[in-house]
């Protein structure tokens, strides 16, 4: 079980590796990466399947992939890089976790709606995990894979929202409000739970809870989550680490 | 061709691993492949986003995903799933566009198909299937079926002229001999022309291709086709498509790699709009793609 330790270890991890390679996307990484890191270490099984719908936290999912034995810290040492299979959106094929690239937002729910329901047809075993962002639900085809998977009732299916409240260019309730989220979806058939996203207790155990339709977990999280200066700031959906800022991060993080 | 579809699906139904989904489309049609399906078949709604991606993911997981819509609505709004979805991961989906190029007619603009295999084709890992009669349903279905990459089947309604032997099913066939310059027609456009052209004189009667199956680089025309074409230093195509990313686009550019020196005269969809909306034969006719225009545009060539 993952303690403190490894999760502040797990975030500066991250940390390093954007900072070598020079690239943002930090801000929504550090948001899920909680949520990834347990998923990935403790509850996902060799049958179960993740799709990350917000591709651009690609790197919190390289990230869990390394701290769950499935990345090496060679390979994290590419990302970003020329020749690299760790781009800055997943890759279609070369990494065994991920199933699909993805980066366009509204696609990430109805692959892993497809995938549960393939899972179901053949009459297999496996639970299918898919982490959207919360701006993502601005997407029409968030909501028709939504429809899709109450329709067909898929209960192997999970759906992890990170929601930061904090999108492109604004934070959601001042570019598109649908505020509060749950309201909108509480409508459809799911299990909701809505729970804080760094808490890894109530992660596992909203993760382990038995269920007959849809499992939608909204994840109260904060963008930046750790580092002082990045929380809650949009800015850190873009901005590279420079040296100074790296330093005052990884000091941040040593004081969790 | 949406009867001989149902039934070439049905055959293949016992599969166990096949699945079709539709975006809400097939009443008074596929009915009998609903049936045959039972759980397999899903009618995905009107949200053709989601079941293309849904399809890929279903082909991921190693099922044999059929996708059905009238034509644009299978391609043009799911376009980027098709793209990121289905064919950067290299998945076989077949994508089943009814009614493809003016065959929705006097329904209008939104639901013509006239650059459908053009915008496909532009990306990878996809062949495109535009059956040229009735009969070839079946063995395109087959074909489609066993395509280790994503298909696209622009579907329309087989129309050869009464008692025509259609001959068996190939991506290239001839059918009309004679003196003529060589005439490629891609789909059913091809029949349209048949008799037209039979009724001209053997010496300057046309060569008429039906081509099935695109794109060039994995349907190469045949030797007996360049041949003609060299011979006579011309070609003729005809296309229910608009120009730009056409057929012709890409056999002028097969022709100047071959080194092959002819004039190419094109026939294409003119557009979308017109004054008055009208049946497919209607609107071929505002295009030049009537067998009239073709043959004037046959005489003009072989004049020059």
């Amino acid at each position: 079980m993952l303690d403190a330790n490894r999760l502040t270890d797990i975030r500066k991890r991250l940390i390093r590796m954007h900072y070598e390679s020079g690239v943002g996307h930090i801000g929504g990484n550090l948001s899920a990466i909680d949520a990834l890191a347990v998923m990935f270490n403790e509850h996902m099984t060799a049958n179960d399947r993740f799709v990350l719908s917000k591709g651009h936290s690609a790197g919190a999912l390289y990230v869990a992939l390394w701290s769950a034995g499935r990345l090496t810290d060679a390979d994290l040492t590419t990302f970003h890089k020329d020749a690299t299979l760790l781009a800055g959106h997943p890759p279609a094929s070369g990494i065994d976790g991920i199933l699909f690239a993805t980066g366009s937002l509204g696609h990430g729910l109805s692959l892993a709606a497809g995938t549960a329901l393939a899972l179901s047809l053949k009459g297999e075993e496996g639970h299918v995990y898919c982490l959207t962002s919360d701006g993502e639900w601005q997407e029409g085809s968030t909501w028709e894979a939504l429809i899709f998977a109450c329709h067909h009732g898929l209960s192997n299916l999970t759906i992890l929202i990170d929601h930061n409240r904090l999108q492109g260019f604004g934070s959601t309730a001042d570019v598109a409000s649908m505020a509060p989220l749950w309201e909108r979806l509480a409508g459809f058939d799911v299990d909701m739970q809505i729970i804080d996203g760094h808490d890894p207790a109530a992660i596992r155990t909203a993760l382990h809870a038995s269920v007959a339709k849809p499992r939608l977990i909204v994840l109260e999280t904060v963008k930046g989550k750790g580092i002082s200066f990045m929380e809650n700031r949009m800015e850190w959906h873009y901005l590279p680490l420079n040296d100074e800022t790296y330093r005052q991060a990884i000091d941040d993080l040593a004081q969790r | 061709m949406r009867k001989q579809l149902c039934d070439a699906l049905v055959n293949r139904a016992q599969r166990p691993d096949m699945v079709f989904l539709t975006g809400d489309l097939g009443f008074m049609a596929l009915e009998p492949l609903q049936q045959a399906l039972g759980k397999r078949f899903i009618n995905a709604g009107v949200a053709e986003q989601n079941m293309v991606s849904v399809s890929a993911a279903m082909a991921r997981q190693g099922l044999e995903a059929w996708v059905y819509s009238i034509a644009p609505f299978c391609y043009a709004r799911p376009f980027e799933q098709i793209r990121n979805d289905i064919t950067f991961h290299g998945l076989p989906v077949r994508l089943i566009g009814n009614g493809g190029g003016y065959g929705y007619g006097v329904m209008g603009p939104t639901h013509h198909a006239i650059e459908d295999y053009g915008v496909l084709l532009t990306l990878p890992n996809l062949k495109a299937y535009v059956p040229v009669f009735d009969e070839d349903v079946g063995d395109v279905i087959q074909s489609a079926g066993e395509s280790p990459m994503a298909v696209y089947l622009r579907l329309g309604r087989g129309e050869p002229p009464r008692g025509f032997a259609v001959p068996a099913y190939a991506p290239w066939r001839q059918l009309t001999n004679g003196g003529g310059v060589p005439v490629i027609a891609v789909g059913p456009l091809a029949g349209t022309y048949i008799d037209a052209i039979q009724e001209l004189p053997k010496a300057s009667r046309p060569n008429l291709w039906a081509l099935a199956e695109l794109p060039l680089s994995q349907n190469p025309p045949p030797l007996a086709l360049m041949a003609q074409v060299a011979a006579h230093g011309a070609v003729c195509v005809a296309e229910e498509h608009v120009e730009r990313g056409s057929f012709a686009a890409e056999f002028a550019l097969y022709l100047l790699r071959e080194g092959t020196n002819a004039r190419l005269h094109h026939l294409y969809a003119r557009a979308h709009h017109y004054p008055r909306y009208g049946s497919q034969t209607y609107l071929r006719k505002a295009s030049g793609l009537d067998p009239g225009s073709l043959l004037n545009a046959i005489d003009s060539m072989q004049r020059l």
